[in-house]
């Protein structure tokens, strides 16, 4: 009986070997990545056409929850000597990764495994915000995107105006028309740190923090609260005040892109990638574009900063899956497969120039469904780069932009004023840069 | 002379308990001693290289105006939802022991909302409390502007709470019958034939009766709205506005997990498990005096 059974068992191992015989050969790696919904369905399709591609390897995708867990995850896999082979990770855990020695840097990684990434090609706002201190990429500039001012055209037009105000004084005045005119909603606002205090320093070229911002070493102070920072909180406080503005979360029942799309307010800031979002669910009757963030009067306008996520490796895989890992990161940073399909496939930017020259030479920007979009770019490259308008690098930013968002809170409700709230907000914020600092003594940021 | 029945074969003995006590080890002592160790160094997020500091994580949670806030709201939390909870499971209770008309409908019924998970439980009752589309947003209409908790952080902090102690009242409400209904009925019987009425005899016996059964839950209610409100706050206010509802646990949870800084929350899940202990000794030593089990 039992010999009957284990010939059984050989057979049908014979039987089934050849199907499974390529499957087994392939050598597989993991994927981690934090994008979810519509968006974490473009990446999981991004690696099944690398799957369909070729024969030898298998990238194992997985979508983590969100960027903040995938950060969460590959940090308690990487204790438990699990990790992923790779990781995409949000603009905010760069520090984390870089300080880690945990990873495998890209541009080391490249040369060792003879993979020609032209560097240069990136878009200098996208390469100076994921570099090193010497200009290195240790990260695959993957999803990225910059804030957009997104407009209603007919709100626009019943205040008797054809073009969007390039100055805030300007768009001031159009709220104030707006409310006139019978606007509830002027401008939907929400507690966003990335574009109330991020974006708009860059693009005014102030900065959030000494050392320039953080990329020239860990014992940066936070200064946002003695800058031109709190004269736009102050605005922005104001139009809340008046009513031209309205807050929008989750929480108060829509978000500033749902009511956008739904044509309940007129004026939002958000990414570009939420351009797919609002060009798929907003009402027929709401005619809409976009335009640059804009500035104070008399404001020499810099380049806006990214916003979202780069692929790392990890170190501590076998040099056969990093011949895998290799292909892979081959596939993604190739223009045509990598860079053109997610920009085709979400809202986000091409990251490297030449791709951006593809999809302008294809019409894609000409395209209603894209058009717009390429404001993004310009918007991005509207300066040279400066060390004010790279980007930001302070340890445990996360926590950084909580402790903003929670004075924000606080000021847009009316609880506290706005330079109290600024204040506060930055002593907190150097509390955990100090911890930072002192977590990491004796290393140096690269 | 006691006479007691022991156990000669300690092999035998430590082999029985075995199980146990690897289980216990290994789901409280080591992480618990693991966490210890965190809080008395700086733990960087990928590990390695902890440096010893002392008592720097107690000292930078303790000098935090923002922990303090967090202990207060987190003790009335506590203290709120198990008032709220108890006393109505206690109605539900009394009125559900009276074998009224369709009695072991709502017994099945009320208890239904403990095997609810809190995170669905959160979501419900966003979409119930929200102010522009929610049920409870109808009081706008009347009076506009009156419900918001998306900016009044009394009213988020309130909201959480009718949450938590919704879902505790179904657990809250099966022991309080069981308690009830060990009371001998022959004395509800005594009374009502006395002349007492229907409220005489729920709040001059029944209720009296049942005074164990209430510690043990106003215990495990405390307790249990200590570590277990996570998830209600993670999907209905994520801890806002403006930290209204950054409880001690979420605030682990803040600076644990989203800020990576591991050592500040470790110094704080001991600073809570101390809580915690305190508080229930308390119960025990000068509360439950005052309870008589028979």
């Amino acid at each position: 009986m039992k010999k009957q059974l284990s010939m059984a068992l050989v057979a049908a191992t014979l039987a089934s070997a050849p199907l499974s015989a390529s499957a087994a050969e392939r050598v597989k790696f993991d994927f981690w990545y934090g994008l979810t919904g519509a968006l974490g369905e473009v990446i999981a399709n991004q690696c099944k056409l690398f799957n369909e591609s070729q024969d030898r390897y298998e990238a194992v995708c997985t979508g983590q929850g969100g960027y903040d867990k995938a950060e969460q995850n590959t940090i308690a896999a990487y204790r438990a000597k699990q990790q992923p082979a790779l990781v995409q990770l949000y603009d905010a855990g760069t520090v984390n990764f870089m300080l880690s020695g945990a990873v495998y840097p890209a541009n080391k990684f490249a040369k060792d495994f003879n993979i020609s990434i032209d560097w240069s090609d990136y878009i200098p706002a996208i390469s100076n915000f994921f570099g090193t201190s010497k200009g290195e990429l240790w990260s695959l500039p993957y999803n990225n995107s910059t804030a957009l001012m997104y407009y209603n055209k007919d709100a626009l037009a019943k205040i008797g105006k054809s073009e969007p105000p390039a100055t805030l004084e300007e768009l001031t005045d159009d709220l104030k028309a707006m409310k006139a005119a019978g606007y509830d909603c002027g401008f939907g606002i929400n507690f966003d740190p990335w574009v109330s205090l991020e974006q708009f320093s860059y693009i005014h070229g102030v900065p959030l923090a000494t050392k320039n911002n953080g990329y020239d070493g860990l014992d940066a102070e936070l200064v946002y609260n003695k800058t031109k920072l709190v004269d736009f909180i102050k605005l922005e406080r104001s139009w809340v005040d008046n009513g031209y503005a309205k807050i929008m979360t989750q929480q108060t029942g829509k978000s500033i892109v749902e009511s956008f799309a739904d044509g309940t307010c007129q004026f939002i800031y958000t990414s570009v990638g939420d351009h797919s979002t609002i060009t798929q669910t907003h009402k027929d009757s709401v005619h809409w574009g976009d335009a640059f963030l804009p500035v104070f009067a008399g404001t020499k306008r810099l380049n806006s900063a990214i916003g979202g996520a780069s692929v790392w490796i990890m170190a501590g895989k076998s040099h056969e899956t990093y011949e895998a890992v290799a292909a892979f990161v081959k596939y993604i940073t190739d223009s045509e497969t990598g860079v053109n399909y997610i920009a085709h496939n979400t809202g986000y930017i091409p990251v490297t120039k030449s791709a951006f020259k593809i999809l302008s030479d294809q019409g894609f920007y000409k395209d209603p469904k894209y058009a717009g979009r390429e404001v993004a770019f310009a918007s991005l490259t509207a300066s040279e780069v400066t060390p004010l308008s790279r980007g930001v690098r302070l340890g445990n930013y996360t926590a950084i932009r909580s402790a903003f968002q929670s004075e924000f809170q606080s000021i847009l409700n009316g609880q506290k004023d706005v330079q109290a709230g600024l204040d506060d907000a930055v002593k907190a914020g150097n509390e955990i840069l100090r911890r930072y600092e002192q977590t990491f003594k004796g290393k140096e940021l690269p | 002379m006691e006479k007691r029945v022991t156990f000669s074969n300690y092999w035998l003995a430590g082999l029985f308990i075995a199980p146990q006590l690897f289980l216990v080890f290994t789901f409280f002592y080591w992480p618990t001693g693991q966490a210890l160790y965190w809080s008395l160094t700086l733990e960087p997020p990928f590990g390695g290289g902890n440096q010893f500091v002392g008592l720097q994580n107690f000292m930078a949670v303790f000098g935090d105006a923002h922990y303090w806030d967090s202990v207060i709201r987190s003790l009335v939390f506590a203290l709120g939802t198990t008032a709220i909870s108890v006393g109505f499971a206690t109605v539900l209770a009394l009125f559900a022991d009276r074998g009224l008309f369709g009695h072991s409908i709502f017994k099945f019924a009320y208890f239904l909302p403990y095997a609810v998970p809190a995170a669905a439980v959160g979501l419900a009752f966003r979409f119930t409390f929200t102010p522009d589309a929610g049920i409870f947003g109808a009081v706008n209409h009347i009076i506009p502007g009156l419900w918001d908790p998306s900016r009044n952080g009394g009213q988020a902090l309130f909201m959480i709470m009718l949450g938590q102690a919704w879902k505790m009242a179904g657990y809250n409400f099966v022991f309080l019958l069981a308690g009830l209904q060990s009371v001998p009925r022959s004395m509800i019987e005594a009374a009502a034939m006395d002349g007492a009425g229907v409220f005489r005899r729920m709040r001059d016996m029944q209720m009296p009766m049942i005074t164990p059964t209430f510690f043990f839950l106003f215990v495990i209610n405390i307790t249990d709205s200590f570590v277990d409100s996570f998830g209600m706050i993670d999907v209905m206010t994520r801890g806002g506005p403006s930290r209204a509802t950054e409880l001690m646990v979420y605030k682990i949870y803040l600076d644990g997990f989203e800020a990576k800084d591991y050592s500040l929350a470790a110094a704080q899940s001991m600073l809570l498990m101390l809580l915690i202990m305190v508080m229930t000794i308390f119960q025990f030593r000068y509360v439950e005096r005052r309870v008589h089990y028979n």
